[in-house]
């Protein structure tokens, strides 16, 4: 005896797998991504810019410089609340 | 933790300053090579680690304070802000690499892709804040973490 609920379900997981199907049958092939402008832009001119030989480096911190701005203040936030709750565990 | 034997002692004794100086090796060629501020913090700070699990937590505790560690980390994180704002001073934009392609520190530009450490603009020098600021910040855990867990077992 199945009730709405149950109905709802599984309409709804349906949608899902369908949906999931879906996508990973027009999935692109491996390796190749959509757009390769920026890619290519960052590998022809990050030597000529910023002059880091390690273009990692020179995304992390001149093209990309907020995310490790944000990175910084995600591990500055965790030293500060460990700090914290074990010096009152110390008393 | 009162400290290990001293063949252990002996042994990190002689580890510490090789883990260290390719932690720095890290750091220091951040813009060159695979790494850089993260990651070879990351490295010397195990590296002080294993110093406090060998001679254990209260002779640490004799030679750093927990606070100062604290001040380092926020000196680092300044650091590394300062210079984000110092680019949006000099550079006109926030995170510019104002020294790059100029005649000061760091400023030279790698001719065919050659590895010169004088390369890289404020890449290095962000990479020695966000090293300073890692080194002391996953110290600070360590150290405090060892101290909260030695006062609760005496």
């Amino acid at each position: 005896m199945m009730n709405q609920r149950n109905i709802l379900a599984a309409a709804f997981l349906t949608i899902v797998a369908v949906f999931l199907v879906f996508s990973a049958l027009f999935m692109h092939p491996f390796g190749e991504p959509t757009s390769q402008a920026m890619d290519q832009y960052i590998i022809d001119n990050t030597v000529e810019e910023t002059g880091a030989n390690n273009g990692v480096t020179s995304v992390v911190f001149d093209y990309r410089g907020f995310d490790t701005l944000g990175e910084a203040t995600v591990l500055f936030t965790a030293v500060a609340s460990v700090v914290m709750l074990f010096r009152r565990l110390k008393k | 933790m009162k400290g290990m034997s001293s063949i252990v002692k002996t042994i990190a004794n002689i580890s510490f300053p090789i883990i260290t100086i390719y932690g720095l090796y890290i750091i220091a060629h951040g813009h060159l090579t695979p790494g850089g501020g993260f990651q070879g913090g990351a490295i010397v700070a195990s590296g002080l680690a294993l110093l406090a699990v060998a001679h254990g937590t209260s002779w640490v505790e004799s030679k750093v304070k927990e606070h100062d560690l604290s001040m380092l980390e926020s000196l680092g994180a300044l650091g590394f802000i300062g210079l984000a704002f110092l680019g949006l001073i000099m550079g006109g934009a926030f995170f510019s690499n104002f020294l790059a392609d100029t005649s000061m520190l760091f400023g030279a530009i790698p001719v065919d892709g050659a590895a010169n450490i004088n390369t890289g603009g404020t890449l290095p020098l962000m990479n020695f804040a966000v090293g300073l600021k890692v080194i002391a910040g996953l110290f600070a855990i360590v150290l405090v973490m060892a101290i909260a867990t030695n006062k609760e077992e005496d």
